[in-house]
């Protein structure tokens, strides 16, 4: 049996702009922080994940430039907006083959401003029609074959879900972001911490329908990194260490097996269910003991769906769990009460580890206004399309 | 005229269809060029024509792109006896009201435009069967 892992230092810096830094200041700050917050330094450290996809080829070793360079081994991940969730994985399976006792993984992203991310800007046509890629195109199929953007394509998801069993529509999907938005308020660290009404999300600017653009993920700037030990080397260090440490009850990593449609529109559901089932089976634990969840609300139609695929309800009945209350802070099961990706913001590489920090916080008592009391266990979900799903359980260390 | 399909999979002829590439092994259906099977790995495929006709599985109403792109348009999935086939959904306004999940529709052909030579480009949609 493997060794279990615990996180022993986790940060997430504040989400948001900050024009006066850059991608290697952000990934210093979380990096030092987790570094700080675990009380240990670089030397400890036996390996290092990095993700960073918009910017820095090598952003592992160009951190290391700037907080330590100790000669161990760096791997640059990229999978999309797990890839921050692929980096700490990274450090987890070396401390589980027995490699390493302590690792350190580290997410940053700077996307304030970057806009709508995909579809290609089209370029000015004339000439000659040229067959190009595997479908041969004579012409970029962004808005002439379906779309390609992330908005068009996570609306048609949860609305192929809304039509499978009912009961969702605008005003539904619109009411899963009032919650997130409504969450953020009591997140000093969200990119955005305004309450908005029904009314207010309904009336933005509409981007792919059903998603308007407060149901959207929101492009900001920051960075998360955990510092995490087996449990042979947390059970050295001092008592006030192992209290805080949070155990990795389940640490999964997924992409989607072949089903029919799946090149079509891409199938977030069957790869978060297997992580999900997965996860349950190495914790040992089930969706009836979660505390709290954040998972990957990269639109508001998104969240709908896994709540299924992560069994918090029965299947099929996301809609009826939603209106039941269950998601809400005070709810049977709070769902992304830091916010979520809507409100609290989405760094793309810093959000795998982002969202571990906000359970983590729950489960040390240090959420502050926010906190879940007598939380103990929880679950913190990411998916990058194309595609990656990454699930973590995590538990309160015993008293 | 001469005219060139949008996309490989789009047959232009006098019934326009596309053409999906079909594992002879396991029977998963694909419209990009293959190096071998997704599903059973098998690297035998033939080409099959995809019934023109299908039911919306899924839309979308996209109001925001990337410049140059056309808004608002309908973007969908139809499932099309079984294949399911990305696509617009055309000849119908871009409103809620009007594009229903699970509503029938037939594949038709939207043209693209001319290149320098007078080539003209043809794409294709689905519009809802009357």
């Amino acid at each position: 049996m493997a060794e279990n892992v615990w996180i022993l230092g986790i940060h997430m810096t504040e989400f948001g702009k900050h024009k006066d830094k850059d991608t290697l200041d952000l990934g210093a700050e979380a990096a030092l922080g987790a570094l700080a917050d675990a009380g240990v330094t670089m030397k400890d450290v036996g390996v290092l994940g990095a993700g960073n996809l918009i910017g820095n080829s090598g952003f592992g070793q160009l951190l290391q430039k700037q907080i330590g360079q100790t000669g161990i081994p760096v791997y640059n991940v990229a999978n999309a907006c797990a890839t921050g969730a692929t980096a700490l994985r990274v450090a987890i399976m070396a401390i589980k083959a027995g490699e390493v006792d302590m690792g350190m993984a580290v997410g940053v992203e700077k996307l304030s401003g970057a806009g709508l991310l995909t579809g290609n800007a089209r370029a000015a046509e004339g000439g000659h029609w040229v067959r190009d890629g595997r479908y041969g195109a004579v012409a970029p199929l962004d808005g002439r074959v379906g779309t390609e953007t992330m908005p068009g394509v996570f609306a048609q998801i949860g609305m192929e879900y809304g039509h499978r069993y009912g009961g969702a529509d605008f005003e539904l999907f619109a009411r899963i972001s009032e919650k997130n938005h409504a969450h953020s308020t009591l997140n000093p660290k969200a990119a955005y911490q305004k309450r908005m009404s029904l009314e207010q999300i309904m009336n933005d600017v509409m981007i792919a329908y059903p998603n308007t653009r407060p149901m959207c993920s929101a492009n900001c700037d920051g960075a998360a990194a955990a510092v995490v030990v087996s449990e042979t080397k947390l059970r050295t260090l001092s008592q006030e260490q192992q209290r805080r440490a949070v155990k990795i009850s389940a640490s999964v990593l997924t992409s989607d097996p072949w089903q029919e449609a799946c090149q079509v529109l891409p199938d977030i559901n069957t790869l978060t269910r297997q992580a999900a089932a997965t996860a349950y089976e190495q914790a040992g634990i089930g969706p009836e003991d979660l505390d709290l969840v954040e998972l990957h609300d990269c639109f508001a139609t998104a969240e709908l769906v896994h709540y299924d695929n992560l069994q918090l309800c029965e299947p099929g009945g996301a809609v009826d769990f939603f209106r039941s209350g269950a998601p809400w802070r005070d709810g049977r099961l709070p769902v992304n009460v830091s916010g979520g990706l809507q409100s609290k913001g989405h760094p793309v590489s810093a959000t795998g580890i982002a969202n571990i920090w906000e359970i983590a916080q729950h489960l040390r008592g240090e959420a502050g206004p926010r906190q879940i009391e007598g939380a103990t266990v929880g679950l913190a979900h990411v998916i990058g399309l194309g595609s990656a799903c990454g699930v973590h359980v995590l538990e309160k260390a015993a008293a | 005229m001469e005219r060139i399909p949008l996309v490989d999979y789009l047959v232009l002829d006098d019934d326009p269809h596309l053409v999906a590439h079909e594992c002879t092994n396991c029977g998963a259906r694909f419209f990009d060029r293959r190096s071998a099977c997704a599903s059973c790995s098998g690297q035998i495929f033939r080409d099959v024509a995809v019934e023109r006709t299908g039911t919306l599985r899924t839309f979308t109403i996209v109001s925001f792109a990337a410049e140059g792109v056309q808004v608002p348009f309908v973007a969908g999935v139809v499932d099309c006896d079984g294949t399911s086939v990305r696509g617009n959904v055309v000849n119908v306004p871009p409103d809620p009201e009007r594009v229903t999940l699970g509503m029938k529709v037939r594949l038709t052909t939207v043209p693209l435009g001319s290149d320098a030579a007078g080539v003209e480009a043809v794409g294709y949609g689905f519009e809802p069967v009357d």
